[in-house]
C-alpha cells in the first residue's frame, strides 16, 4: 500500500495473554408474541445461544456459518445494536453486556461495524464528506489537520479519489461504497471492527480488492476483526482463527490452518467440502458431503446435538448405543482428546483429503 | 502475497466533475424538464404575485373589495349590474357584485389573498404536526405508535366538513373577547387554519410514520448508534433528510386541498363571513343569481378551478421529481 498515508502509529503491542473481546455465554433469544393489546410471550427464537470466544488485540477472528444460524446476531450483540438476553461481553477490561447507550459512548469509539449492504449503509441525503465526519463531529474529535482534510485522508486510505468527498453515495458503484463505509468505520480509530459480511453483496471482482483492502488496514493500524462470512475462501484468506456457528452455537473453533486441513466436528466438514474448487482433479479425489433437509428451527432447536438431524455420522457410522449421547447430551464446545475446541461427541481425527 | 490496492475503482476515471449532484438539484433539473409542471409554476407564480400586489392591484383600477359602485347597478332590476356579462366594463374588469355593487375584481384579488393565505397556513401547520407525529410515531415504536396511530385513525375516519361546521362558531364564541357581538375576522381566519390543520395532520403523518419505519432499518442509522448518535441527530439529521420528498409532496397536495376546503366551507357559511371578500363565500353568493347573472358564477368558479388544479399539478409535478421511480405511467 504504498500510495497510503500512514494515518497514525500501528497500535501498541497487546498485553500478553490479554484479550481485546471476551464473550462468554452469549445469549440472544428474540420473543415471539401474540395478541394485540395484550400481548404474550409464546416462545422465543434462540439466534444465539450460548457463544464463548475471544479475540485479541489485532487479530482477525473469522464467524462462518449458514444463513440463519445467528452469525449476524452476533456481530450485532459484540457492537450492543441489540441486547444480549444472557451472557457477557468484556470488551478492553470492561463489560459492556447492559451498558446503557449514553454509558457505551467510550467503547463504541473502539468498536465499529462495516455493514453487509453498502446500499443501505450510506445515507442517501449526506455527502460522503458529512458521511466520513460525522462521527468524528458526534465525538468531539478535533483532527489537528482539520475535519475535512481528515475525511479526505481517510478517503484516500481507502483507495478513493480524495476530491470525491462533495459527491453522494448514488455516484458511487457498490465496491467504492464499502470502501466509503470502511472510511467510516475508520474515522474514530477503532480497536475491533465487526465486519458483517462485508463483501458478499459485492461483485466477484471487487471481492477481492475489499478484502485487500481490509487486509492492509488491518496490518497498518493492527486493527482486531470479527469478520462474518458464510464464504469461507474470503475467510481463510483473511481470519487467522475462525469459529463455526450453526444453529445459534459454535460448532467448532480453531485456528486457520488446523480447521481447513483437520476440521474435526462433521458440520464443518461438510461445509469444506462444500467449497468449489477449482482444480478438477482434485474435485475427483474430493469426496463430497452432501447435507439433508433443511436448519432446524431456531424456535425449537432439536435435543442434544443440534446437528444430529442432519449430521452424516449420526445417520450412518454410529451405533444405536452411541446415538443415545447425540440425542441426550448437548455436546459442549471443549478441546476433546487435544486438538481445538469441538462441539461433538464423536469429533473426526483424520485430515480433509 | 502482494497486496496493491488495484485503482480500477478510483472515481477519478469516472467523470472529470467533481461537484456533487445534490438530490435536490437534479429534482430541479426534472422539473424544469416537464411542460406541465412549468406551466402549472408560472400559472401559481402568477396567482401569488397578483395576491401579493392585490392593494396596488384595486389602486389602479380604483374600486376597493368593499367599495360599492351605485352607478354600477340598477334599482329598476332589483340592483341587478347595469351592461352585459354582469357589468364587465372598463371600470369594473370582472363587472360587480348584483345587490351590493362591489366591485368583482377586487373582491376575486382579495379572496385569493384569503384562499392562499388559509391553503398555505393550514398546510404548513399541518405538516409540521404531521411530520412530527410521524417521526415519532415511526422511530420511537411500541406505545407511542399505538396511541398515535389510533388517534390518525380517529381523525382521518371523521367526518370533516360536518365536524367544522358544527366546531367553528363554538371555537369562535369561545375565543371572541370583543364585547360588540360581532365576529373577529382575523380570529374567524384563525380558526379556520387550526380546523383544516387539525384534520389535515394525520395524511402526512401516517405517510411520514411508513416511511420512517422502512428508514429505521436501514443499517445508516445503525452505524449512526455506533456513532453514539443521540435521538436527535438520528431522527433530524439521519431520517429528516430523507423525509423531504414525501413531506415536500404531501405539502403541495395539501394547499389545494385546504385551498377547496376552505371555500367549501365557507361556501357552507362558516368560513369567511360576508362582505370580507373570499371565493367560496362569492361562489354561495352568486348561485343564487346563477340564472340571471351567470357571469358572477362563472368567473371565481374557473378561477378556482384553475387555481387548484394548478397546485395539483404542480405538487404532481413535484412528486415525480423527487421520486422518479414511482408513478410514471
Amino acid at each position: 500500500m504504498s500510495t497510503t498515508q500512514p494515518i497514525r502509529e500501528p497500535q501498541a503491542a497487546p498485553a500478553p495473554g490479554g484479550k481485546l473481546l471476551e464473550v462468554t455465554g452469549l445469549t440472544k433469544h428474540f420473543p415471539i408474541k401474540t395478541g394485540v393489546v395484550f400481548q404474550r410471550q409464546i416462545g422465543a427464537v434462540r439466534a444465539v445461544d450460548g457463544i464463548d470466544f475471544s479475540v485479541g488485540a489485532g487479530e482477525s477472528l473469522g464467524l462462518v456459518g449458514e444463513s440463519g444460524c445467528g452469525k449476524s446476531t452476533t456481530g450485532r450483540l459484540i457492537t450492543r445494536l441489540l441486547e444480549p438476553t444472557a451472557g457477557s461481553i468484556v470488551f478492553d477490561g470492561e463489560d459492556i453486556t447492559h451498558k446503557p447507550a449514553v454509558k457505551l459512548r467510550q467503547a463504541r469509539k473502539n468498536v465499529q461495524m462495516i455493514f453487509q449492504d453498502p446500499y443501505s449503509s450510506l445515507n442517501p441525503r449526506h455527502t460522503v464528506g458529512t458521511i466520513i465526519e460525522t462521527p468524528m463531529r458526534l465525538n468531539g474529535i478535533e483532527p489537528p489537520q482539520g475535519l475535512k482534510k481528515r475525511a479526505q485522508e481517510l478517503l484516500e486510505t481507502v483507495g478513493l479519489n480524495p476530491e470525491h468527498y462533495n459527491r453522494y453515495p448514488s455516484e458511487f458503484s457498490g465496491g467504492q461504497r464499502q470502501r466509503i463505509g470502511i472510511a467510516r468505520a475508520l474515522a474514530l480509530r477503532p480497536k475491533l471492527i465487526v465486519a458483517d459480511e462485508p463483501v458478499s453483496a459485492l461483485d466477484v471482482s471487487i471481492q477481492a480488492q475489499v478484502v485487500n483492502l481490509l487486509q492492509d488496514l488491518q496490518r497498518e493500524f493492527g486493527i482486531a476483526f470479527v469478520f462474518i462470512a458464510h464464504d469461507l475462501a474470503v475467510v481463510r484468506h483473511f481470519s487467522e482463527r475462525v469459529a463455526v456457528m450453526y444453529l445459534g452455537r459454535i460448532v467448532e473453533i480453531a485456528d486457520r490452518e488446523t480447521l481447513y486441513a483437520r476440521p474435526r466436528h462433521p458440520y464443518t466438514r461438510a461445509l469444506l467440502s462444500a467449497v468449489p474448487e477449482a482444480d478438477p482433479d482434485a474435485v475427483e479425489r474430493r469426496e463430497r458431503i452432501r447435507l439433508t433437509g433443511d436448519v432446524p428451527s431456531p424456535i425449537d432447536p432439536p435435543s442434544g446435538c443440534r446437528f444430529r438431524t442432519r449430521c452424516p455420522k449420526f445417520a450412518q457410522v454410529l451405533s444405536e448405543d452411541e446415538r443415545t449421547a447425540c440425542m441426550d447430551q448437548e455436546p459442549e464446545l471443549t478441546d476433546r482428546a487435544g486438538g481445538n475446541p469441538v462441539a461433538c461427541h464423536y469429533p473426526e481425527t483424520v485430515e480433509l483429503s | 502475497m502482494t497486496t496493491q490496492l488495484q485503482p480500477v475503482e478510483l472515481g477519478s476515471v469516472i467523470a472529470p466533475t467533481v461537484a456533487g449532484r445534490s438530490p435536490a438539484r437534479m429534482a430541479w433539473k426534472r422539473i424544469t424538464r416537464d411542460k406541465v409542471t412549468m406551466v402549472a409554476l408560472v400559472v401559481t407564480v402568477l396567482f401569488l404575485v397578483v395576491a401579493l400586489v392585490a392593494p396596488a392591484l384595486t389602486a389602479l383600477t380604483g374600486w376597493g373589495p368593499i367599495t360599492p359602485d351605485g352607478r354600477a347597478i340598477d334599482p329598476d332590476t332589483g340592483n341587478f349590474p347595469r351592461g352585459a356579462l354582469g357589468g364587465i366594463s372598463l371600470t369594473h374588469l370582472l363587472g360587480v357584485e348584483p345587490g351590493t355593487g362591489y366591485d368583482l375584481f377586487a373582491r376575486i384579488v382579495y379572496g385569493l389573498r384569503t384562499s392562499l393565505f388559509v391553503g398555505f397556513a393550514s398546510a404548513v401547520l399541518s405538516t409540521v404536526a404531521g411530520v412530527v407525529a410521524g417521526l415519532a410515531a415511526g422511530y420511537f415504536g411500541g406505545w407511542v405508535d399505538s396511541v398515535l396511530s389510533r388517534i390518525m385513525d380517529v381523525m382521518l375516519a371523521f367526518p370533516q366538513l360536518l365536524f367544522i361546521i358544527a366546531l367553528t362558531p363554538v371555537i369562535q364564541n369561545a375565543l371572541q373577547t370583543n364585547s360588540h357581538g360581532g365576529t373577529d375576522e382575523n380570529l374567524r381566519l384563525g380558526v379556520l387554519v387550526v380546523n383544516i390543520a387539525i384534520f389535515a395532520w394525520a395524511y402526512t403523518a401516517r405517510l411520514v410514520r411508513g416511511q420512517v419505519l422502512s428508514l429505521r432499518e436501514r443499517e445508516f442509522v445503525d452505524a449512526a448508534r455506533l456513532m453514539s448518535a443521540g435521538r436527535r441527530h438520528i431522527l433530524f439529521r439521519q431520517l429528516l433528510p430523507n423525509l423531504w420528498a414525501p413531506i415536500l409532496i404531501s405539502f403541495a397536495l395539501a394547499v389545494p386541498q385546504n385551498i377547496t376546503t376552505e371555500a367549501a366551507l365557507s361556501y357552507l357559511g362558516v368560513g369567511v363571513i360576508p362582505p370580507n371578500p373570499d371565493w367560496g363565500s362569492l361562489l354561495s353568493d352568486a348561485s343564487q343569481f346563477f340564472l340571471q347573472d351567470p357571469a358572477y358564477l362563472f368567473v371565481p368558479g374557473v378561477l378556482l378551478l384553475v387555481l387548484v388544479l394548478a397546485l395539483n399539478l404542480l405538487g404532481d409535478g413535484v412528486r415525480d421529481a423527487l421520486d422518479p421511480r414511482a408513478h410514471r405511467g
